[in-house]
């Protein structure tokens, strides 16, 4: 109590989804900077404003959604002042005066107060009966409606409208909803996509009347009817005004905050006066308002942040989507689906089964995508929307959605509403969609990062992200791809990885907590995911300067070998383009007898797997290998791991080239590199593509006029065919733009982010502008990879068995004998 | 009463890393975070005994290496939602040296 004297007072104004959010996220990074005040003018504690829909239909109680009880306030040290309005801000004395006259100090203010339906100016405005759709209020007054009157009338189509309309219908009121243009949700369906809306909740009784434009509302005590431009009249016991929202910023003006259409905030979410925040739909940011929960979200993020001291986050803005919350129709809508000169479209109609797609493209690049009656692939759709992936080459299938592009099968091809709750969604960490479904909505989730913290689902490989993303809209019901413009690198950070990137070039930042500390980040050593991919960019950045740090490599490549289930390693050496020699068996075979190594394996790569090795043996059994010329095959590395090759001319009665040889001379230029993520290569000797070179991360399939290359394949949890990247008539061609095509992926790629999709998100196109017909650039690209490999080429098993290196690694701290 | 053992030093431990103590009842991981403090843990991950010796260590956790539970070094519980727990020693640094009180209760083989 004493403590809370001396903070800094921190008053919010405004108990809804933004500014609680806010708070919420606050606590999160500093739970003890603030002594918190919440005025909101609602008599109730935090709930969860998109659910009045579900509610108002009968399919959720208050209760459910109710966000932060009160318990929560007191819990967290905050003064909640609930049903209380604030009337003024006094700049002057830092404070805010209540209705009643009750003034209340701050050091800092957050306005996060909304907004309030358009009431239309008609005559009969205000007669009871005639109600907007915004608040717990609004909804019991049209339930008890419901049980007294038989007529409603909603004025607006849009989706609050039909939200309204369609809960109104369930509670047994005959419903004509009122529009004025002729399409329904105009500013998110086209026409095709509002016609067949209109027909389904037609099919369920609701009346339209549109194009129509009402002139006054009927009536003396209560309303009675509605009368429109054309004469017409139609009896009504209540009216729902669904016209639009209005950001509440009336205060904010009056304290003499610049105002537009909403509170004008930086992209700090600062308003004109530095220590007056505003976040949520009463604020106006470049230009924008927003009306959805995501980007509101996405603010307070970087309020919060903010507020916490750590001023690094800037807001951006959003691009949003919307989904309709009525049982039994499916659509999704999100971007921009104007036609314009510029775009493209791909349309897929099928009128038996009430589908339609349209996908809108730009530059190669989803800009807008409207989706009726099918929205499984809304979410992937968004996805690439979101992150500007390069689609061209999945164009012809691209309208069928994810599920008919090749995978390993774990994507999204069922309809996550049909599925049983025993149904697997995450193999990684075996969660089933039950598990999901209960803590999203126990534990109030959000978003797809709170699943991942709460569940596991999507943690690991990520390949369920898409479904994990359905179950999570499915379950809210509400429009929640609250996934921000640019996705942070993990939970340490709000920073994308290409943040990330581009700041270390930037300002020169050469170890891990310069640039920790230079990007806020807001763990003290971030976690096995930031670390690895913080010192790989460093790593990629400053070659020969940077020097590595062990505690931020995964186990694998800190002691040069992989982990198996039991602790214990395998070894892997390296054998030049699959070629072997007598000696190098004979090698391989007494290391085996020598160190009881349990299990000799071919791999998949073309290379002999020593399975089963303690890890207090492996300076030993590196020495002997080393000691038969072998070195390190990096078979743990995110880095070059094999060239797999076929026999070619100097065998095959079908070789066309040198394939063995070819392999043998990129795997000795390019071996010890270190890129975001594994890299294989194979060389073909002909088209017969017996080294399989076409599903590798780089393929070589040489042809008698010369070399084919080809890249971005995969043939692991994904299976991909490669992309043809040019061909070449030499060797030493094939070698410069392996390497550079090589050199540009170290440079641009995620960590963890594997070749294939890279090249979805960068496109096939700018590639190869850069590797191939941009001959200055490829011969940049290709010198900076050769200056790094100087750095990069020492067996790292030699310099642990033969000089010592980090031997503490392979021996216990001390031995023990406990009585 | 807490038996003290003497282990090595701090120097002996990488920061932001950890060593193992060979014991008859099986290994513990001696862990050093950022600011020098000292945790031992055995060196069982809760999950499926992967060596927590051989993990990342971030603030005052350790992330096993074959499928990534967290697990706080100072009580030896997983951070939810993961679920489980392996045994702490308790430890101290006093001028440069480690000491180790090892829990004389048989370890309890994960399953
Ligand atoms: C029925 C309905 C369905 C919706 N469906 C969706 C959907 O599916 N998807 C989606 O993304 N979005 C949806 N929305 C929009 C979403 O709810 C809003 O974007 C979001 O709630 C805005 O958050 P906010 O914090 O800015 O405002 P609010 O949540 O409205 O919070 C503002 C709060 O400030 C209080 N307040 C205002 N002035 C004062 C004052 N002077 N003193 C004290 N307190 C004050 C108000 O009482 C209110 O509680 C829906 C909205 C409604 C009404
Ligand atoms: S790819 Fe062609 S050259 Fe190589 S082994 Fe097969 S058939 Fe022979
Ligand atoms: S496919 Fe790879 S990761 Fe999976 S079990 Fe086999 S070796 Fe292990
Ligand atoms: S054994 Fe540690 S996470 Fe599985």
């Amino acid at each position: 109590m004493l403590n809370k004297v001396n903070k800094p007072k921190l008053v919010v104004i405004g108990n809804g989804m933004a500014g609680i959010r806010t708070v919420e996220l606050l606590l999160d990074r500093a739970p003890d900077l603030y002594d918190i005040t919440v005025f909101g003018s609602e008599p109730y504690g935090n709930y969860n404003r998109i659910l009045l829909s579900p509610v108002l239909a009968g399919e959720k109680t208050v209760d459910d959604i109710m966000l932060n009880t009160e318990q929560w306030y007191d819990d967290n040290g905050i003064t909640l002042r609930k049903g209380e309005m604030i009337e003024m801000i006094d700049r002057r004395t830092c404070e805010v005066v209540t209705k009643e006259g009750a003034r209340v100090p701050y050091d800092r203010l957050l306005i996060a107060t909304g907004s309030n339906p358009i009431m239309l100016p008609l005559p009969g405005k205000d007669l009871p009966g005639v109600i907007g759709f915004r608040d717990i209020q609004d909804v019991e007054h049209m339930v008890q409606a419901s049980t007294s009157y038989k007529n409603a009338v909603v004025i607006g189509g849009g989706l609050l409208g039909l939200e309204a309309a369609n809960g109104l219908m369930k509670r047994g009121m005959t419903v004509t909803v009122v529009h004025l243009l002729d399409t329904l949700m105009e500013r998110q369906l086209d026409q095709v996509a509002g016609g067949l809306l209109r027909k389904s909740l037609e099919e369920r009784g609701m009346v339209f009347k549109m194009p129509a434009q009402t002139e006054a509302i009927l009536g003396t005590d209560r309303v009675t009817g509605v009368r429109f431009a054309d004469g017409e009249e139609l009896p009504a016991d209540l009216v729902v005004m669904a016209v639009g929202i209005r950001p509440n910023f009336e205060l904010a003006r009056k304290a003499g905050l610049h105002c537009e259409r909403g509170i004008v905030v930086s992209d700090t979410m600062q308003t004109y006066d530095g220590r007056i925040y505003a976040v949520g739909e009463c604020v106006q940011h470049r230009r924008q308002t927003y009306g959805l929960v995501a980007p509101l979200f996405d603010q307070a993020k970087v309020c919060a942040n903010h507020l916490a001291m750590k001023g690094f986050a800037t807001y951006d803005g959003s691009v949003v989507s919307t989904k309709l919350k009525v049982t039994g129709i499916d659509l999704f809508s999100a971007g921009d689906f104007a036609p314009g000169a510029d775009k493209e479209e791909i349309v897929m109609q099928d009128a038996s089964r009430g589908v339609y797609k349209r996908i809108i493209l730009r530059d190669k690049k989803i800009v807008g995508a409207v989706l009726y009656g099918d929205t499984i692939d809304g979410p992937w759709y968004f996805q690439h929307l979101r992150d500007g992936t390069d689609v061209s080459h999945m164009r012809e299938r691209l309208v069928f959605g994810a599920a008919n592009l090749g995978d390993g099968g774990h994507s999204g091809n069922n309809s996550v509403a049909a599925m049983s709750d025993d149904t697997e969604i995450c193999g990684c960490n075996g969660v089933c969609k039950g598990t999901i479904v209960k803590a999203i909505s126990e534990k109030k989730l959000f978003t797809i990062d709170d699943v991942r913290a709460h569940t596991k689902a999507s943690s690991s490989c990520g390949s369920c992200t898409g479904l994990v993303e359905q179950v999570l809209a499915f379950t809210l019901g509400g429009d929640y791809s609250a996934a921000p413009k640019v996705k942070p690198m993990c939970a340490c950070t709000d920073h994308s990885h290409d943040d990330a990137r581009r700041v270390i070039v930037e300002n020169g930042l050469k170890t891990i907590p310069d640039v920790m500390k230079f990007m806020d980040w807001k763990t003290a050593n971030g976690c096995h995911s930031c670390r690895p991919a913080l010192n790989y960019y460093l790593l990629a950045t400053w070659p020969g300067e940077y020097r590595d740090d062990q505690q931020s490599r995964y186990i694998n490549e800190r002691v040069h070998a992989n982990i198996q289930k039991d602790g214990t390693y395998s070894v892997v050496p390296r054998m030049w383009g699959g070629v072997t020699t007598p000696d190098e068996l004979r090698a391989i075979a007494d290391v085996a007898d020598k160190f009881n190594i349990p299990t000799v394996k071919v791999t998949g790569g073309q290379r002999i797997d020593l399975l089963g090795v303690k890890k207090e043996d492996l300076p030993a059994v590196w020495a002997d290998l080393n000691a038969a010329g072998m070195v390190s095959g990096h078979a743990y590395a995110k880095g070059l791991r094999t060239v797999k090759t076929c026999v070619g001319s100097e065998w095959c009665r079908f070789g066309t080239q040198d394939s063995t040889g070819l392999g043998v001379k990129l795997e000795k230029f390019m071996w010890g590199s270190w890129t975001p993520a594994k890299v294989k290569l194979a060389v073909s000797g002909c088209p017969r593509n017996c080294a399989e070179a076409t599903c590798k991360d780089v393929g070589v399939v040489c042809v008698d006029s010369g070399y084919e290359i080809h890249f971005a394949g995969a043939a692991g949890l994904h299976i991909k065919g490669t992309e043809f990247l040019t061909k070449v008539a030499t060797e030493e061609e094939t070698l410069e733009i392996i390497a550079a095509l090589t050199q540009l992926y170290r440079e641009q790629g995620w960590y963890l982010e594997r070749m294939y999709k890279w090249c979805d998100r960068i496109g096939l196109d700018a590639i190869r502008k850069q590797v191939v017909d941009d001959v200055a650039n490829r011969k940049a690209l290709f010198s900076r990879f050769a200056h790094s490999q100087q750095f990069s080429q020492s067996d790292p098993w030699a310099a642990r068995a033969q000089r010592g290196v980090d031997r503490n690694e392979f021996t216990p701290l001390a031995e023990l004998e406990l009585a | 009463m807490t038996k003290w053992i003497e282990i090595g030093t701090l120097n002996d431990i990488p920061v932001l890393g950890s060593r193992v103590v060979r014991t008859a009842s099986g290994d513990i991981a001696v862990f050093r975070t950022s600011d020098d403090e000292v945790f031992a843990l055995d060196d069982r991950c809760p999950h499926k005994g992967g060596p927590l010796s051989q993990g990342i260590v971030h603030n005052k956790r350790v992330t096993c290496p074959l499928h990534n539970f967290v697990i706080e070094l100072k009580s030896g519980t997983a951070v939810a939602p993961d679920e489980g727990c392996t045994r702490a020693h308790p430890t101290k640094v006093e001028n440069g040296v480690v000491w180790l009180s090892v829990q004389t209760a048989v370890a309890v083989p994960a399953e």
